[in-house]
């Protein structure tokens, strides 16, 4: 392609996106590492250099480890369960079956429903006196009594994992359904009259064409759950006995509600730097799927 | 095509429905609470469907003469103001952006630099953009929160917007700039309007990313004049409000845009989502 008539100058039509890029994330960001050298406050004091005394308490603290495996076990626990549910739905949507239409169309609700409105409707079946799961499994008589789902500490961040789920699987189906319509129609074809089971032509035929927006999705849904808020403030803002405080919340608490800027900086930056090595570690992972093709 | 055994139809349609109920249930059951009069969602046992349709929850909440409905009525206003703000000036910088990304191979390194910063986790950078907007006395302002919108609309729009342009042949840029076009009259005039499809994708993205937020406004807006919708029904289902139908029906009326946005333009967001995606 013929390029020699761009201007030289025309990087500066990028310099806008540049100049707001650095004052909203790249200052910040610079602040926020040296915050966390801090033992800044909120509002008021703008703290001594403390060296990195925060980082070294937070890593001993119960709260932090706890948040941390809490936060893992969300993660690990919704992302597969959205995966999963998300490819075999879009397996079934590819099958030929009367309504396959309009359930295509409507696999794109829960994906546009707000994640804050997720919640709150989530909160309004958890309810314990009058929720409308309790109800259904009473009234069908899988429940002896009324549970608080949200109340309890072992049940609740599975009931805050069922009510992602909900919402994300349908994302992960809308891409593979997608990525499932490249595969070529005359090697499903093929496959089947050489005789390959159901198992060897998803792993065969189908598998390799998936593999690729597959795993992009894995990615974008571990950082988007690893960093999870909404949901959990809405549904149990962190409770019962901390039991669903996730970092993101965590930070929340430190920075803001007790105002501890210097050591909910270091935090953010521990969260920052866990979230950066998964990105790390996926996009060799993407790569290496790429490869393979 | 292949020909399908009984079990496998019957296996089929079983799963067909059942995944219709999970994914619509819970919808009904929203649209169901916010029709049902206080007294019918506090029975026991439960009452599914109410003896008749209530209106009094979307009346109150759209009722701007009083507390409730203005307090409502505002917080969407504000959400539709910092989102529009938002959206419109992330397309003004990410337009540019995305051309030069797309024909200048050597900056290719900043849209890296860009995808990476728009990964960061927000509590990442809420403590000083919290005491900036504090000193420069924009805590609580819509154009406060817009600015922040701006900065996580850019990077996701300029991403998709260059995905455009990299489907656009550089023939037709190289002949009009031959024929004495300025680069800002070929931009105008020739390249954007071959992209508008994928900048009008780029906006609702936006948008629906903007009303969707919720971190930096719970953190930043806490009145009248520029709380959003989302912090708004935070508030409402966190114990403020004790009619369900009422908090239902909030729910309904902030799902109404993006979900009526999704159905309509679903074939536009799929594609986008796979674009943004396939490109990793």
């Amino acid at each position: 392609m013929n390029t020699a008539w761009i201007p030289r100058q025309a990087w500066l039509l990028a310099l806008p996106l540049m100049a707001v890029m650095v004052t909203v994330i790249g200052y910040p960001l610079f602040d926020t590492i040296r915050l966390s050298l801090t033992d800044a406050r909120l509002i008021g004091s703008t703290g001594n250099f403390v060296g990195l005394n925060n980082f070294a308490k937070l890593v001993s603290r119960p709260d932090f480890l706890q948040a941390l495996s809490t936060t893992a076990i969300f993660t690990v626990v919704s992302v597969s369960a959205e995966i999963v549910l998300g490819v075999l739905t879009a397996l079934l949507l590819q099958q030929r079956f009367v309504g396959r239409t309009l359930l295509r169309a409507l696999m794109i609700l829960p994906w546009a429903l707000p994640t804050v409105v997720n919640a709150m409707l989530w909160r309004l079946i958890y309810n314990p006196e009058y929720g409308a799961l309790n109800a259904a499994l009473t009234q069908i008589g899988l429940l002896e009594g009324y549970q608080s789902w949200l109340g309890q500490p072992q049940s609740a961040i599975w009931a805050i994992i069922v009510a992602d789920v909900w919402k994300n699987f349908s994302l992960v189906a809308l891409i593979s359904l997608a990525a499932l319509q490249a595969v070529p129609r005359d090697v499903q074809a093929a496959a089947l009259i050489d005789g390959a089971g159901i198992v060897q032509r998803f792993r065969y035929v189908t598998l390799p064409y998936l593999a690729g927006p597959l795993m992009v999705a894995v990615v974008l849904r571990t950082i988007e759950a690893f960093k999870v808020f909404d949901i959990v403030w809405v549904l149990t803002r962190g409770g019962p006995a901390n039991s669903t405080r996730t970092l993101s919340l965590l930070v929340y608490q430190e920075a803001f509600a007790f105002q501890r800027a210097g050591s909910g900086a270091s935090l953010a930056l521990i969260v920052t730097l866990i979230i950066t090595l998964l990105a790390v570690f996926y996009a060799r992972l993407v790569r290496r799927t790429e490869e393979m093709k | 095509m292949e020909r399908r055994s009984t079990t496998a139809t019957i296996f089929t349609y079983v799963a067909a429905i059942a995944v219709f109920l999970i994914v619509l249930l819970p919808f009904v059951w929203l649209v169901v609470m916010s029709l049902s009069p206080a007294e019918a969602l506090t029975q026991k046992p439960l009452r599914w469907w109410p003896s008749e349709m209530d209106f009094s929850n979307y009346r109150q909440l759209l009722d701007y003469t009083e507390g409730k409905g203005r307090d409502f009525l505002s917080a969407l206003f504000n959400s539709l103001r910092v989102s529009g703000l938002a959206t419109l000036l992330a397309l003004v910088i990410a337009i540019p952006a995305a051309w030069v990304v797309s024909r200048v191979k050597s900056m290719d390194w900043s849209l890296s630099l860009v995808v990476l910063l728009y990964m960061l986790p927000p509590v990442a950078l809420a403590v000083p953009l919290y005491m900036v907007l504090a000193r420069i006395g924009m805590l609580n302002s819509v154009y406060g929160l817009a600015a922040i919108y701006l900065a996580i609309l850019a990077p996701f729009t300029t991403w998709l917007i260059k995905s455009g342009f990299d489907a656009l042949p550089g023939e037709i840029e190289s002949a009009a700039s031959m024929d004495g076009a300025r680069l800002d009259q070929m931009l105008r005039l020739i390249s954007i309007p071959l992209i508008a499809p994928i900048v009008a994708t780029a906006a609702i993205f936006a948008l629906l990313l903007a009303w969707d937020e919720f971190f930096y406004a719970l953190l930043f807006t806490s009145g009248v004049q520029a709380k959003t919708v989302t912090v708004a029904i935070a508030e409402i289902s966190g114990g403020r409000e004790t009619n369900y139908g009422a908090i239902a029906a909030a729910g309904v009326i902030a799902a109404l845009p993006p979900v009526f946005i999704g159905l309509i333009l679903q074939k536009a967001l799929i594609s986008g989502l796979t674009h943004g995606g396939v490109k990793g």
